[in-house]
């Protein structure tokens, strides 16, 4: 682990910045902030949503775990439980199709000049950040606590090797981009 | 250097590349890159400016400080390199509605920016109460190979899935 560099504060700043420019032109390049497109994905008519998400994901699963496995990185899975990812998840779908952007594709949208993001869209997500933090003592004692499970992942879960998961989830999820080429997606 | 005047790349090139710059995070940041934080941290900053220090009383503003961090930083460059990228390709244009919208519900702004309002504010609600978005979790997450990223990614797939189809296929059909 890189712990001198972690801790340099505004290097890392810097670095947040330069990581969201390089972030901001691939998804801008990949269609990814525009409303079409992720409309068109989730009216599942346009598939390009879900194969820059799972290219990113076979090619970040194998790097980082292998950077884990030679101690250059550390994981950071998140915490979850039923009440929490899946309503929360499901709450979080309705805002989707329904602005047409996420947290991320947003910001690029405002980039790009689409201004149903900048004025309705960024306002929304703060007015909604704010709600969930006013209700977020209350929603934490309660439907948040159904079904914990805290941080785990599916190797802890299956308690094996991480490439015994990541093998065959990368092998797996290259056959499914392979198949939604042949049919046409 | 005109690939980058290109209009669009692939999306197998840019998930790889999304998913190189995140081994780089991990490696030089210690962090997955997600986005939705950066939202609740900027909610807290503009509560500050009419309570003040009282911001501070909410547990949730203790646990994510009203502050300028890695992540911010990082929505920020994305707003940037957007700009950038259609600026070079030629894409960059002031536009109010999207095209899609525009043929199913008109070209009228007040009903695409309130439906926009409202989206972002159960976008907003949804991921904090998830704890990540569409990077957080659906990109990070999953390539974390972590239980809950997997299964708030997939709501977020059929909550937006069921809702898309209610709008544009149930919704917009009665308006004729």
């Amino acid at each position: 682990m890189l712990k001198n560099l972690h801790n340099k504060k505004e290097l890392q700043l810097v670095l947040g910045l330069l990581t969201g420019i390089l972030f901001g032109t691939l998804l801008q390049k990949g269609g990814a902030t525009d409303y079409n497109v992720i409309l068109g994905q989730l009216l599942l008519k346009d598939w390009t949503v879900v194969k820059i998400m799972l290219s990113a994901v076979i090619t970040g699963m194998i790097g980082v775990h292998f950077l884990k496995s030679i101690g250059l990185a550390e994981l950071h899975p998140k915490p979850g439980s039923v009440g929490q990812s899946i309503i929360g998840g499901l709450i979080f779908g309705v805002g989707f199709a329904t602005l047409g952007y996420c947290p991320g594709t947003i910001a690029g949208a405002v980039g790009q000049g689409y201004m149903d993001a900048a004025v309705g869209g960024v306002v929304g997500i703060l007015i909604g950040a704010g709600i969930l933090a006013t209700l977020y003592p209350k929603l934490q004692a309660s439907i948040m606590k159904m079904g914990n499970f805290g941080d785990i992942t599916f190797p802890k879960l299956l308690r094996v090797n991480h490439w015994a998961v990541v093998i065959p989830f990368a092998a797996g999820l290259i056959v499914l981009l392979i198949w939604m080429e042949r049919a046409g997606l | 250097m005109e690939w980058l005047a290109m209009e669009r790349w692939s999306p197998y090139i840019v998930g790889v590349g999304i998913g190189v710059l995140s081994w780089l995070t991990f490696l030089l940041s210690d962090k997955p890159i997600g986005c939705s934080t950066a939202f609740a941290r900027t909610s807290g900053m503009i509560e500050r400016l009419f309570r003040g220090s009282k911001v501070m009383d909410k547990p949730y503003y203790q646990q994510f400080t009203p502050t300028v961090d890695w992540e911010w930083m990082l929505v920020l460059g994305i707003v940037i390199g957007a700009f950038i990228s259609s600026i070079l390709s030629g894409v960059f244009r002031i536009s109010w509605i999207p095209s899609l919208w525009a043929e199913t519900f008109g070209t009228a702004l007040t009903p695409r920016f309130i439906v926009a309002l409202v989206g972002g504010i159960f976008m907003g609600i949804g991921s904090r109460w998830a704890g990540g978005c569409t990077s957080g979790h659906g990109i990070s997450g999953a390539l974390q190979l972590t239980v809950s990223s997997w299964l708030a990614a997939v709501s977020f797939f059929i909550g937006g899935i069921v809702t898309a189809m209610l709008i544009f296929r149930v919704f917009a059909g009665w308006g004729g």
